[in-house]
């Protein structure tokens, strides 16, 4: 500030700066540019509390004090100095060398300088003021450019589109309180065909928590190529984050590893809100225990279960709802977050536009417009939608063609020896009328007892506790009848044309001829293999038939 | 239960056995199609009919019986003649390619003339 003054008001000053050293020049022949004398006066000089205490003109040559800086202005040949105070601060000094005549300043010349100081300080204090408001503005407009650049990069990391799965809708919704936020969410495709979704929060908001973010996605990601059980991913994730999070720092993580065909999902918590599970005619929240990530490493997490059934929905959310207060300082809280959901008794939201849209929707309504928002708003939704295919091989594009199918009926049956007629029975009565001409309904029916008869044996080993599901869809052009075993450890092997030559020289047993019966009797055979999980393996064989056909002979072999 | 909806008897009638199968051809009917098919054995005839107008059902294992019995009669050098298909077990027979080597006629009648 002095400096500025300095070079302000070069012009008063009656003479030439000597450089350091050089002894100070006889009064001035001439008129030479004048540099401005530039120098700090430091906060514990007993000069600077002189200046702020004695108003008006001092005399330096008067002063004896212990002073770098009254050493640098008498060595400046400074006379005297009229300190520029503004609202207590020493905002500049008005320094005079001796005046041309030699003679002393008069008292004009005093009054003079006292009153252009008492003018100058606050006109000073205001062009400060403006240009260190001009250098503020520069650098914030520098911090959120390069916020708005973080954003970008954080935005990169979240998911650029939503899973894809026939008969399923998934939305996300990410709304940061400032540029960059702690929540995250995240979908992995596993090989097998399986999702994994993975929503997570880190204490605190801003830089700091998207830094630990962006750390916890990667290793997540990382994880999720070793493991295929959350409980697995989240502890490895955990192991890996703890060397790393700065001490006070941790995450909170959800981890859902999903089967689309069967609805089955299993998940592990790292203390994330409990993600509620709308069934319909309940809703309940998923709960497994296991502590935040990046607290201490060895930690394991439960796993738990649950299936997700044609209707039902996943409401996966973060602390930015919930914790979400009104102008009455109330906080949103559970209870009305289940009160936003479907079937609750409150009636939630019942199927217009989407569940997200409604959610944000209530939460505007309860937090009113002026509200400004405190913590970073996630969801993640998951439907499975009512008319579900039955169709889900990879080969098959019934979905794509938009075929559409609804459940006629579904039955269980114990493996005991002789229900594959039964199921064939209970088939028959829900097909009959559909199927035509009645070779091919008997066709259909000869599949059902095989590949039922197939689930008992191979796959269920005929433990009678162990249940074969059958499930009967039906299409605008087709009918399907998906059978499920419980528990299947062997593969379903390829369909192969049996060798009767083989058979019959007596090389090969006569059996064996099950598989290749079934996909010469339906229009087409699927085998679907799903991990039930805790080493269960289940084995779908879906058959599929036209309702009509112009064929009464043979099948096509 | 299905064990029980299974039977097999032997007639002869001129010259020829047949055996006359009623039920469900499944697993449970092995014991009885097994004797059945012996004691056809053990008459002279060279042909042995099965009669399948009474069979309400076949599946995979009662498909392995019949290819152990077309087995057992080449080995012993009789022919396996079958009659009384219906339309869905005529398919079942052409697709398994059991007809390549057993002769199918509609009825009894036209399996006793063809022979």
């Amino acid at each position: 500030m002095n400096s500025f003054f300095n070079r302000a008001w070069k012009s008063l000053t009656s003479r030439p700066e000597p450089s350091a050293g050089e002894p100070a020049p006889p009064v001035a022949q001439e008129v030479q540019p004048v540099k401005a004398l530039e120098f700090d006066i430091a906060p514990n000089d007993p000069l600077l509390a002189y200046f702020l205490s004695t108003p008006g003109l001092v005399e330096i040559d008067k002063l004896q004090m212990d002073s770098p800086a009254l050493q640098a202005l008498r060595l400046a040949q400074v006379r005297v100095s009229v300190p520029l105070v503004s609202q207590g601060e020493l905002i500049g000094l008005l320094n005079l060398g001796s005046r041309r005549s030699e003679q002393d300043y008069s008292a004009d010349d005093r009054r003079l300088l006292q009153t252009l100081a008492t003018q100058a300080a606050p006109a000073l204090r205001v062009a400060q003021l403006a240009r260190q408001q001009q250098a503020e503005a520069r650098e914030r407009e520098r911090l959120e450019q390069e916020m708005r650049v973080a954003r970008i990069i954080q935005q990169t990391l979240l998911p650029k589109e939503l899973p894809d799965l026939p008969g399923w809708k998934v939305a996300a919704h990410w709304q940061p309180a400032r540029a960059v936020s702690g929540d995250f969410y995240d979908f992995i495709s596993f090989p097998d065909g399986k999702l994994g979704l993975i929503a997570g929060d880190v204490t605190d908001k801003g830089v700091p928590a998207a830094l630990v973010m962006a750390t916890t996605r990667s290793i997540l990601r990382t994880a999720a190529e070793r493991f295929s059980s959350p409980g697995r991913i989240l502890a490895h994730t955990n192991d890996t984050l703890c060397p790393d999070i700065p001490p006070n720092m941790f995450v909170t993580c959800l981890c859902i590893v999903l089967d689309p065909i069967s609805g089955y999902l299993r998940f592990a918590n790292a203390g994330h809100n409990l993600p509620s599970v709308c069934k319909t005619d309940d809703v309940y929240e998923l709960r497994a225990t296991g502590m935040p990530l990046g607290l201490m490493p060895g930690m394991t997490y439960e796993e738990k279960d649950v299936t997700l059934e044609p209707g039902d929905s996943l409401l996966i959310y973060s602390d930015g709802l919930v914790e979400a207060h009104n102008p009455q300082q109330e906080m949103f809280g559970f209870p009305r977050l289940r009160e936003c959901l479907p079937c609750s008794p409150q009636g939630g939201w019942q199927g217009e536009g989407t569940m997200i849209e409604y959610l944000l929707e209530k939460m505007a309504e309860f937090t009113g417009p002026t509200w400004e928002q405190e913590d970073d708003v996630t969801f993640v939704t998951l439907e499975r939608q009512p008319s579900q295919s039955a169709s889900h091989s990879a080969e098959d594009q019934a979905d794509v063609k938009g075929e559409t199918w609804q459940i006629l009926a579904e039955f269980s049956l114990p493996s005991e020896p002789g229900n594959e007629i039964t199921a064939m029975n209970l088939v028959t009565e829900v097909v009959r009328d559909l199927i035509s001409p009645p070779v091919r309904l008997e066709r259909l029916k000869t599949a059902v007892a095989e590949a039922t008869m197939n689930a008992m044996e191979h796959g269920n080993r005929y433990q009678a506790d162990l249940p074969v599901e059958l499930r009967v869809l039906l299409s605008p052009t087709r009918l399907a009848v998906r059978i499920t075993d419980h528990g299947g450890a062997n593969p379903i092997p390829e369909t192969e044309a049996p060798d009767l030559e083989a058979k019959l020289a007596g090389l090969q047993s006569p059996r064996g001829w099950g598989l290749f019966l079934i996909k010469n009797m339906v229009d087409e055979m699927n085998i679907h293999v799903s991990d039930a999980g805790h080493g269960s393996i289940h084995h779908t064989v879906e058959l599929i038939i036209s309702l009509k056909g112009d064929d009464h002979g043979s099948a096509s072999v | 239960m299905a064990q029980h909806l299974f039977e097999a008897r032997l007639r002869q009638v001129s010259g020829k056995a047949i055996i006359d199968l009623q039920g469900e051809i499944n697993a449970f009917a092995d014991a009885n199609l097994s004797e059945a098919f012996t004691q056809a054995e053990d008459t002279d005839c060279p042909d042995i009919l099965l009669n399948f107008s009474d069979v309400s059902y076949i599946n995979s294992t009662g498909i392995a019986l019949i290819v152990g019995l077309l087995a057992r009669a080449r080995k012993n050098n009789r022919r396996l003649l079958v009659c009384g298909l219906s339309d869905h077990f005529t398919e079942i027979f052409e697709i398994t390619r059991l007809t390549d080597y057993m002769a199918i006629y509609p009825g009894e009648p036209e399996a006793l003339a063809a022979v």
